[in-house]
């Protein structure tokens, strides 16, 4: 095939992909950029170029400390998502029996299966002062009275790990099974430690898989209005939280577009910051 | 018979069936909650022969947005927050009302509220459902007699065991009416004040929920008190926890109202006028005030005769003039005042 007529043929194919990403990607962030740009004149909304909702952005606490909190949460939740999803996936891939990997893939993935709104209620619910978790430990003695566990940060990181927690086990799982065992008996036979192999072998082969499960909760964290929405109790707000206020009433569509904004670029600051890792071809 | 004509036959009569079912009217409205229940739509369904598809929406905002963003005639109905009415007459997406259709006469008059709904002496939409915010509480976990003092419901006695309600303008409003500043008098010049309140407010409380949070922090007993509820938030669960239950403060409280418009640009302004008359009439108020969703009171006093005792005890009919005469509408702010309301709601919050 003549070089010319492979690239038209492989620009085909990839039409498809781009013009989607044309339409639902590259056009919606155009027309939201130009937003973040118009004004709220009254209830009229002014197209311009103006910086006004970025300067909002640096005068309003409430605004700066949104991201301050979404920061926070999302870094919060992402470092114990890692911490417990790596032992998870190592006894998944290591130690359960062939035969049985699927069936504890299955077991671990199983909340997916339920409403992601439902199962924030019914965090609500487990943390509440009436709920399993405080009338556990007032029954064994631990506790007199039931301690403060819904409506705090400690509640939304909770919800958030027990669904990204998920995420995590299944891409440091693919990374771990595509690991040769000879890397690790190799290493035994050069006389490295058990901890010695872990930590100048296995991990830095399977760091890509966490890297890439690290950058997804990251990003899908960052964005999620609905977990801090319910078990947070309102009593701090991320950006998405504040964006969904600014629409509701007001319709203050610049404002909001400029929040978005200010997401994306955290999110590609994120992306920048481990790209050396990155690999999604491994999930 | 040969396998052509069973396949032209049959053809034909599913192309039939599909006619008819297309001949069948249908009718579309941007609702609140509350007119999703079947109960209420139904009637109007069969009644009519047509279908009513219905969308939900929260916030006055999002539902201009969204008629912005539809085709002109996609919509023939719209429920809207008694306050925003002139919102959405300034838009010019409200039809004229036939006045003589409204039977506004029947209505509580605190609740017709026509500097709200016409404008130069024109209709553009009529109060369907009312109610207060005011404070829903647990009577068997908080002495009731502290209830009645807006500064006892969010003393030190009561810390951590609040929820507030998650929309600025009722939660103002209180938070003015316990600093004695009536909600029509509110200005940029209150601010102050009322943050003051609401800070107070917000550091006694367990949390700041929504509609359904807040509901299940009151009924698994997570707090006590809810600052902003009301029979919306109670009157659903009066049968299986009668002591989740609400009152009206000495200070007052704030009323809520919803009301129901025509679209300009409806293709189906007949159909929509006939639906607008169905809900405000007895039989629809009746349903209304009682949808699954959220009990309120029905605007038209009429209603009393459909509903049954034990509902009109939940609604606590018989108290409403006592009640009407003590709250008032809550804070109805220009768009200026409105941005810096929300912006100090939103500060509280992040304290």
């Amino acid at each position: 095939m003549r070089p010319a007529r492979a690239t038209l043929r492989g620009w085909g194919f990839a039409a498809p992909a781009l013009l989607w990403t044309l339409v639902f990607f590259v056009l919606p962030f155009v027309v939201m950029g130009a937003m973040s740009l118009a004004t709220l004149e009254g209830r009229t909304l002014i197209w311009g170029l103006h910086l006004d909702n970025y300067a909002k952005l640096a005068a309003k606490a409430y605004l700066w400390r949104a991201v301050l909190v979404s920061l926070e949460i999302t870094l919060t939740v992402t470092v114990v998502s890692v911490v417990l999803a790596y032992p998870l996936a190592w006894i998944i891939a290591f130690r359960v029996p062939k035969r049985w990997q699927r069936l504890a893939l299955m077991l671990t993935i199983l909340p997916f299966w339920t409403s992601y709104v439902v199962r924030s209620y019914a965090w609500l619910l487990v943390l509440a002062r009436e709920g399993v978790v405080n009338q556990t430990l007032i029954k064994l003695g631990l506790i007199a009275e039931p301690v403060t566990l819904a409506n705090t940060r400690f509640a939304t990181v909770t919800g958030f790990v027990h669904f990204f927690v998920m995420l995590l086990t299944l891409t440091i799982f693919a990374n771990l099974v595509q690991l040769s065992p000879n890397y690790r008996r190799a290493a035994m036979d050069l006389g490295a430690s058990a901890f010695q192999t872990f930590r100048h072998v296995i991990l830095p082969l399977t760091l890509p898989g966490i890297v890439t499960g690290a950058f997804l909760t990251f990003v899908l964290c960052i964005g999620d209005y609905i977990t801090p929405q319910i078990l947070g109790g309102n009593n701090e707000l991320t950006v998405p939280q504040v964006i969904m206020v600014q629409l509701g009433r007001r319709a203050d569509f610049p404002l909001a577009s400029a929040l978005a904004i200010v997401l994306m670029g955290i999110v590609t600051l994120a992306y920048l910051a481990c790209a050396r890792w990155l690999r999604l071809d491994r999930i | 018979m040969n396998r052509l004509t069973t396949m032209a036959l049959g053809s034909t009569c599913l192309l039939a069936l599909a006619g008819a079912a297309s001949a069948q009217e249908e009718l579309n409205a941007l609702v609140w909650c509350d007119h999703t229940d079947p109960a209420l739509i139904e009637p109007f369904e069969k009644a009519h022969d047509v279908k009513v598809n219905l969308r939900e929406y929260e916030g006055t905002g999002a539902a201009l947005a969204l008629l912005e963003q539809s085709r002109p005639g996609d919509w023939d109905v719209l429920v809207i927050d008694g306050i925003d009415v002139f919102r959405a007459v300034d838009a010019g997406i409200l039809a004229p009302l036939p006045d003589e259709a409204l039977p506004e006469a029947d209505y509580f008059p605190e609740v017709v509220m026509k500097e709200n709904n016409s404008r130069d002496g024109v209709t553009y939409a009529v109060t369907e459902k009312f109610g207060y915010n005011t404070i829903s509480y647990n009577a068997s976990k908080v002495d009731p007699a502290d209830m009645q003092d807006l500064a006892k419901v969010w003393s030190d006695k009561y810390a951590g065991r609040i929820t507030i309600y998650d929309y600025y303008l009722p939660v103002m409003g209180l938070a003015a009416m316990a600093q004695g500043i009536d909600t029509a008098d509110i200005t940029a010049d209150s601010l102050d004040q009322i943050g003051a309140v609401l800070s107070d407010m917000k550091a006694k409380s367990a949390s700041v929920a929504g509609v359904v949070a807040s509901q299940t922090a009151l009924a698994t007993g997570e707090v006590d008190i809810v600052v902003g509820g009301g029979e919306w938030l109670t009157a659903v669960l009066a049968e299986e926890q009668p002591e989740l239950t609400w009152t009206i403060p000495e200070q007052g409280a704030v009323r809520w109202t919803q009301s129901i418009g025509v679209l300009a640009d409806s293709e189906n302004k007949d159909l929509a006028v006939e639906f607008v008359k169905y809900i405000a009439s007895p039989e629809g108020q009746a349903r209304l005030a009682t949808s699954s969703c959220f009990w309120g009171m029905p605007a038209n006093a009429k209603a009393g005769d459909v509903l049954t005792d034990a509902q009109k005890a939940v609604l606590r009919w018989d108290e409403q003039p006592d009640y009407l005469a003590r709250t008032q509408l809550y804070p109805a702010p220009d768009a200026d005042l409105d941005a810096e309301m929300q912006d100090l709601w939103l500060e509280t919050l992040q304290q």
